[in-house]
């Protein structure tokens, strides 16, 4: 349903993807994995319109993205966890959540205020203190439950693991089962091939700005040429 | 006592317009972060419209507040116009262009209003039904004040629900965080811009409107309200609501209780009560550092380079063509060039501190205005020698530099913009204000060269030198040593502060000199005018040097001298229509929004490769080119 066909960009001058070609379809999760620096939150800015693409074609459900400024692709469906978390760290937890929201959309979850304080329980408690309060984990939550308001038809879930002790990633692996429970796909940014080989489908392998290697999670695995090459640090 | 008391509740009374007017300032730059210097002039038309809806509509008790609504919904829409034609294109662009944007709005709304409503200071009509007096404790107090009184914390409470009670309030206070996140939820930008602008306008219109029966209605109105509100601003911490409140009711119960105390310096006690709270919190009462991300910068990117060749050639060129003119002209045309010298001179000291030191000063003719001041003066009261003057004025004017510049850089960008501007605003009043010394309005006159420098063309040779001088003086401290320090300390105040540049001392050296040149400048214009007037001072004067700096283009050091020039030439021909303040911002507005670059900028950029107008690329650049090496 989502599709990215050889797209080429740039901040400014610098060109950072080449050729990057990538397809996420109905239920399944999807990682994007690659060092430091490789371009993976660039691709997914690139599909949120937040970055020049130059060539190239960025499809959803059959429309054009490409080009489009960014609330308008968010409206189409596509839902944004940005790396860093980016809470409203002035805003309540509620206040943030009520920022998220958009109506309903046909032919994907809907999210209520209670099923996600369900989801995340530590949130239903801290309802209404300033995000800026919260732990590194508490925002990390904060901001998929934010993006989920939206009734999002895909997620792109750029690095939710970075910093996060071990604990809270068991956590966020458990959310991601819990919403890919739902139906939802999600296209997720890692560096981490444990932390992905335990959600993930399939997965494509960046590395400066190039996709190096696609295929399931079980071939990635078998393949230590590939592992050695671009993911050992 | 009651006396104290009534004193207190009519400062109080006061304080509600301010804090309406700077609240909607504070706002709109909240979410957008532009400056609208035009937020004064938004004020005004509140006043004017309320006058105009009062006397149409406004009948009885609830016509005359409806009709102080429709003034402010009025001015909302103008925001709404000026939004989408003019800012919505310059939100990225450097804030510069913003400012002198908002700059060409305000001459363009003051031309309008003296069309529409004509010179005379109107008379504010009185509200039905709160007309009369109360004696509180026996003393007398307009029933209106206690209506003002109660409308500050009223809109303080309505914005507060509209903020935190309201999705579209939740929205903005986002947006004043990270407004690219909020797009990325769906939020279309341009819209919540657009509703933010439009609010803030409401806010300063609704303002002019509720003083009217108190202050009526007025042309000079925009540039008072503009300097009070910017210290509002300053001292209640930028985007801070609250903060607004509360820096309106402290400024305006000093100005009540400063007159009793010390009635003509009401001026310099806000003055002293900007700078203790600015040294005590340099964020003012409420408000919040400023983060990285939102750092306003002055946003000049290309670096400025020694002359190459064929630019020297030019520049020589033009020298002699100077030289030589005296024979070539007649003395209407050497007056002419004497005044495009001079203001050449003050624009240049004006350009050195927006590219060389980052710093945009939206007061720099205090120091233009200080020297000629200061020159005059000391003929007048020291029967000082035209040489001496001369030579004094620049020192003089670096003075009130060091004064001003000590508070002002302790801020930066935007902060630092408004800060000058409210100081310049002082220093006009003070002129403006003490007349027994500088005879307010009416000016100094019959201040002379001496004898031998009183013909044209002696006294065109020494404007050619003193100016020429000063430019080349400017010049020489731009590449050296202290320039690339200054320079340095533009790009990245971080690393500057790690190789052990003291910042702050080297801006205010900056500002300093800027000062002295523009002091130097403003002594050789007294002179060639025989007489100043408070004008020279103004805020208008002020915005004047950078539009000679923005016509010349900010990135070329050459661009003042053209700036001035095209200026002069601008303004002679404007000055003959009735409406030529409405010209001139019609034309500031059309540039900004044509050419971002300045003439002398966009022709140096279009021509520079093939005429090779620079040097080569050297020193900092190859450095560049070495580390990245290693
Ligand atoms: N704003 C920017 N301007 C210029 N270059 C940038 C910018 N942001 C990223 N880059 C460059 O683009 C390349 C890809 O960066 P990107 O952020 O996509 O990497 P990433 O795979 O997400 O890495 P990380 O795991 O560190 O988040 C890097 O070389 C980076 O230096
Ligand atoms: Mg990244």
């Amino acid at each position: 349903m989502l599709s990215v066909e050889k797209i080429h960009s740039y901040y400014g001058q610098a060109h950072i993807l080449t050729d990057v070609s990538l397809a996420l379809s109905t239920g399944e999760v999807v990682v994007l994995i690659g060092r430091n620096g490789a371009g993976k939150s660039t691709t997914i800015k690139s599909i949120m319109g937040m970055v020049k693409v130059t060539e190239g074609d960025i499809s959803f459900d059959g429309e054009a993205l490409r080009g489009e400024p960014t609330h308008r692709i968010a409206r189409r469906g596509i839902g944004y966890v940005p790396e860093e978390r980016r809470v409203f760290t002035r805003l309540t937890v509620q206040e943030n959540l009520e920022a998220g929201q958009q109506p309903p959309r046909e032919g994907a979850p809907r999210w209520r205020f209670d099923d996600l304080f369900d989801l995340f329980p530590n949130l239903a408690e801290a309802r209404h203190r300033l995000a800026g309060t919260l732990s590194g984990g508490e925002q990390q939550m904060l901001t998929i439950a934010r993006t989920l308001m939206g009734n999002p038809g895909c997620i792109l879930l750029d690095e939710p693991s970075e910093g996060l002790a071990p604990v809270v990633v068991e956590q966020i692996i458990k959310v991601i089962q819990q919403i890919k429970a739902q139906g939802l796909p999600i296209l997720l940014s890692e560096q981490n091939l444990y932390f992905a080989s335990l959600v993930s489908d399939r997965a494509y392998v960046i590395e400066t700005g190039r996709i190096r290697f696609s295929g399931t999670m079980h071939e990635l695995e078998e393949n230590a040429e590939i592992r050695q090459q671009y993911l050992a640090v | 006592m009651s006396v104290y008391l009534v004193q207190f509740l009519s400062g109080l009374a006061s304080a509600s317009a301010l804090f309406l007017a700077a609240s909607g300032l504070s706002i709109i730059f909240g979410v957008t972060r532009v400056v609208n210097f035009a937020h004064g002039s938004f004020y005004m038309l509140g006043a004017f419209f309320g006058y105009t809806f009062v006397r149409e509509v406004g009948g009885g008790g609830i016509g005359f507040w409806f009709a102080l609504l429709l003034a402010a919904l009025a001015v909302g829409l103008v925001g709404l116009v000026v939004e989408l034609v003019i800012l919505r294109r310059l939100y990225k662009a450097p804030e510069l262009f913003q400012l002198i944007a908002t700059f060409g709005v305000i001459l363009i709304v003051q031309d309008v209003a003296l069309w529409a409503w004509g010179a005379e200071d109107l008379l504010g009509p009185r509200a039905p039904g709160l007309t009369g007096i109360v004696r509180i404790f026996g003393t007398p107090m307009p029933v209106y004040d206690l209506a003002l009184i109660a409308a500050g914390p009223l809109v303080l409470a309505a914005l507060w629900l509209l903020f935190n009670r309201t999705r579209w309030g939740i929205l903005v206070r986002a947006a004043t965080e990270d407004r690219e996140m909020v797009a990325a939820l769906g939020v279309n930008q341009s819209l919540l811009f657009t509703g933010v602008f439009v609010l803030g306008s409401m806010l300063a219109g609704l303002g002019g409107a509720i003083q009217l029966p108190k202050g009526g209605a007025d042309l000079l109105m925009d540039f008072g309200i503009l300097a009070e509100m910017f210290v509002v601003v300053v001292v209640g911490g930028m985007g801070s609501i609250l903060g607004a409140f509360l820096a309106a009711v402290l400024i305006s119960l000093l100005n009540t209780f400063g007159i009793l105390v010390w009635p003509d310096g009401t001026l310099v006690l806000m003055f002293i009560l900007m700078a203790v709270i600015l040294v005590v919190r340099p964020t003012g009462l409420l408000g919040r550092p400023e983060t990285a991300g939102h750092k306003a910068e002055a946003g000049f990117e290309t670096a400025l380079r020694p002359a190459g060749p064929h630019y020297k050639l030019f520049i020589a060129a033009v020298l002699a063509l100077l030289l030589v003119l005296p024979v070539l002209v007649g003395e209407f045309y050497l007056i002419l060039v004497i005044d495009i010298l001079v203001l050449a001179l003050f624009a240049t000291s004006l350009h050195f501190l927006m590219s060389t030191g980052g710093l945009v000063s939206f007061g720099h003719a205090a120091f233009y205005g200080g020297g000629a001041y200061a020159a005059a003066l000391l003929v007048t009261y020291a029967a000082t020698p035209f040489e001496l003057a001369l030579l004094l004025a620049p020192l003089g004017a670096g003075l009130l530099a060091l004064v001003i510049g000590w508070f002002c850089v302790r801020l930066s960008g935007v902060y630092f913009a408004m800060l000058t501007l409210a100081f310049a605003q002082v220093a006009w009043s003070i002129v403006f204000q003490w007349s027994d010394v500088t005879n307010g309005d009416d000016g100094l006159l019959g201040i002379w060269p001496s004898a031998w420098a009183s013909g044209t063309l002696v006294f065109y040779f020494l404007a050619l030198v003193i100016a020429v001088g000063g430019i080349f003086l400017i010049r020489r401290v731009i590449f050296a040593p202290f320039g690339y320090g200054l320079r340095a300390t533009r790009d990245s105040t971080l690393r500057a502060a790690a190789i052990g540049i003291d910042i702050k001392r080297q801006q205010l050296v900056a500002f300093v000199f800027a000062g002295a040149m523009a002091g130097l400048a403003g002594a050789l214009f007294v002179f060639s005018k025989g007489s100043v007037f408070p004008d020279e001072m103004s805020i208008p004067r002020s915005f004047d040097a950078l539009l000679m700096v923005l016509l010349g283009g900010v990135e070329s050091l050459s661009g003042p001298f053209v700036g001035a020039a095209a200026f002069t030439y601008l303004h002679d021909e404007l000055i003959t229509f009735e409406y030529w303040r409405l010209l001139l911002g019609l034309t500031i507005v059309a540039l900004v929004l044509l050419f971002p670059q300045g003439l002398a900028g966009a022709a140096k950029h279009y021509l520079g490769r093939y005429l090779k107008l620079e040097a080569e690329p050297t020193g900092a650049a190859v450095t560049k080119r070495e580390v990245r090496e290693a």
